[in-house]
């Protein structure tokens, strides 16, 4: 059941135009932004060779690149997960679902998983592009990984968040909007805080960005990784209850 | 035989309003149950409950002997519903749509295309199978959803005024539709025109302001529907209180001066004796025409009955 709504999901993206321009667009920008990198690391080669353990190619391109996709993924996710449980609302295709033998979690599940589904294929592509690179030079496959770990569990927490808020709105467009402030809020809770000598541990804890820099850095801590998970299921578990919720409107 | 559909002391509050109050109701296999009831009187709050898409304030709910609000996937599994918008993707074609919905209602690989056509041919979706949804007419868009409902043969079907936005060709070919589905399901429709109850229904149930104040087999409902109106119009205004005494008379009401309305028995008609008061007194009779019967006819005199 969980995944005929995340096929039906998925392939409704991809029907309209709206899977197609954002893997375009995307793949536009951070094909830029990759190759900046590469010409960067070509420049700089001859000095970090005479560093001894200096950086090697993977540090130069890879977290740069991963960075920057979340930055564009930020911005990216609410655009598709406002128009999850909102457009059904609005549209009054939501009856079909709440009618069918489907409990509330199946239904928010399905649609996570096919909106993540088409931000899995976003993440794979973005992947092959520091993968190019076998072709002539080596990687190191470990930060590899752990930035696309990294990446994979950042668009989770970014879907499930505005999936939440999709739920909420009545408007698909409000719903981007309110998703896009929340994350953004999250994303950046802890820049203040660096300017101060004393950080606030509580506000770096909330701070995605953070979390996110910590696993690109390839350090693989549970702290990150449960930090990330727990923000899924929350906004998982707020979904299903604010869905349960309209059939008690007032 | 178990009751499709039991539904016990419903109430449905939005705020302070009561929306449904105290509804009760049965359904059984062979009956095609009409919810009847002008704009606003709580038939689509009814239907919305019985299909789990709003919870009750208070009351229960069982579906084919399961407990809706207790265990409302099984329950579910024996519910077709067709809300008053009918739930269409409009980026879908006709078939990837019904596919969708058979596979959300459990339906097996095997099972599933022969279900899909079956429902097609059932509604007349057949020559538009590859089209879009959204470029579909809406008497096309209505017929599938009525297909959606019927699509996993369930033992209820819910139906929410299924035949707003046909023609009357088409309208035809879906009463005929639900008595068929009538004689092996369950079938419960909401409507506001009285002859599409007459004309498919075995039962009728009244809903007015939130509270049934019907619920008769068709044949039943034949003595309610003993009143009708005359239209009146004369020259000089009339005394409606003279008027108003003469046997028969139930209610009168004044559009003008000079046109009444003047509800009356129809056991007992009232025409001539109007006819003859009216000429009598000198008003001028210019006009004495029977209108067609309406629901509201059935509502006052269901009123009427009511009053000591």
């Amino acid at each position: 059941m969980i995944l005929t709504i995340a096929t039906r999901e998925f392939k409704t993206l991809f029907i309209s135009p709206i899977a197609w321009s954002i893997l375009a667009v995307l793949q536009l920008i951070l094909g830029y932004l990759f190759l900046k990198q590469v010409e960067t690391f070509m420049v700089l080669q001859p000095k970090l060779s005479a560093i001894p353990s200096g950086p090697g190619l993977t540090d130069i391109v890879v977290p740069p690149l991963f960075g920057n996709a979340a930055i564009i993924l930020l911005l990216v996710v609410p655009l598709l997960t406002m128009r999850l449980v909102a457009e059904e609302r609005r549209n009054k295709t939501l009856p079909l679902l709440l009618s069918a033998p489907l409990t509330n979690s199946e239904i928010i599940i399905g649609k996570f998983l096919g909106c993540f589904g088409l931000l899995a294929v976003v993440v794979l592509l973005i992947t092959i592009m520091p993968l190019s690179l076998l072709l002539g030079g080596e990687l190191d496959m470990g930060k590899l990984f752990s930035n696309v770990l990294a990446l994979l569990l950042l668009v989770a927490a970014l879907t499930a968040a505005g999936l939440y808020l999709s739920c909420l709105a009545q408007h698909p467009i409000v719903a981007g909007i309110g998703s896009f402030g929340l994350l953004l809020l999250l994303w950046l809770v802890d820049t203040g805080t660096q300017m101060r000598d004393t950080r606030s541990a509580w506000l770096d804890y909330v701070s995605l960005l953070r979390h996110f820099q910590n696993l690109q850095s390839g350090l693989l801590s549970s702290v990150d990784v449960g930090y990330f998970l727990l923000f899924i299921g929350g906004f998982l578990l707020l979904s299903v209850r604010s869905l349960a919720n309209l059939r008690y409107q007032k | 035989m178990t009751l499709l559909i039991e539904a016990e002391h419903l109430y449905r509050y939005y705020g302070k309003q009561c929306a449904v109050k105290d509804v009760s109701f049965t359904l059984k296999r062979g009956e095609v149950l009409g919810f009847l009831g002008p704009n606003g009187a709580g038939k689509t709050t009814t239907m919305q409950m019985l299909c789990g898409l709003l919870t009750p304030s208070s009351g229960s709910i069982k579906i084919n002997g399961v407990d809706l609000s207790a265990n409302a996937k099984t329950a579910k599994q024996s519910l077709g519903y067709l809300p008053d918008t009918p739930p269409l993707y409009k980026d879908l074609t006709v078939q990837e749509y019904l596919h969708y919905c058979g596979q959300l209602h459990g339906l097996s690989k095997t099972a599933l295309l022969p279900a899909i056509s079956q429902a097609q041919e059932r509604c007349g979706l057949l020559e538009v199978k590859r089209r879009l949804i959204g470029q579909l007419s809406k008497g096309f868009q209505q017929r599938l959803g009525i297909a959606q409902a019927i699509l996993h043969n369930p033992d209820v079907i819910i139906l929410d005024e299924p035949t707003v936005g046909l023609d009357p060709l088409q309208i035809r070919e879906i009463r005929a539709l639900i008595r068929e589905l009538g004689q092996s399901h369950g079938v419960i429709l909401s409507t506001h025109i009285l002859s599409e109850v007459q004309d498919s229904c075995t039962h009728v149930q009244i809903i007015h302001q939130g509270q049934l104040i019907l619920h008769e087999s068709i044949a039943g409902l034949a003595q309610f529907m003993d009143t009708g109106i005359l239209q009146v119009a004369t020259r000089l205004a009339p005394d409606t209180d003279s008027l108003a005494a003469i046997p028969g008379v139930l209610r009168i009401e004044a559009l003008t001066a000079t046109h009444l309305h003047i509800h009356y028995r129809l056991s007992a008609n009232p025409s001539q004796a109007l006819t003859a008061a009216i000429i009598a007194a000198g008003w001028e009779l210019q006009e004495l025409t029977p209108l067609k019967k309406s629901m509201e006819d059935i509502f006052i005199s269901l009123t009427e009955d009511k009053r000591p």
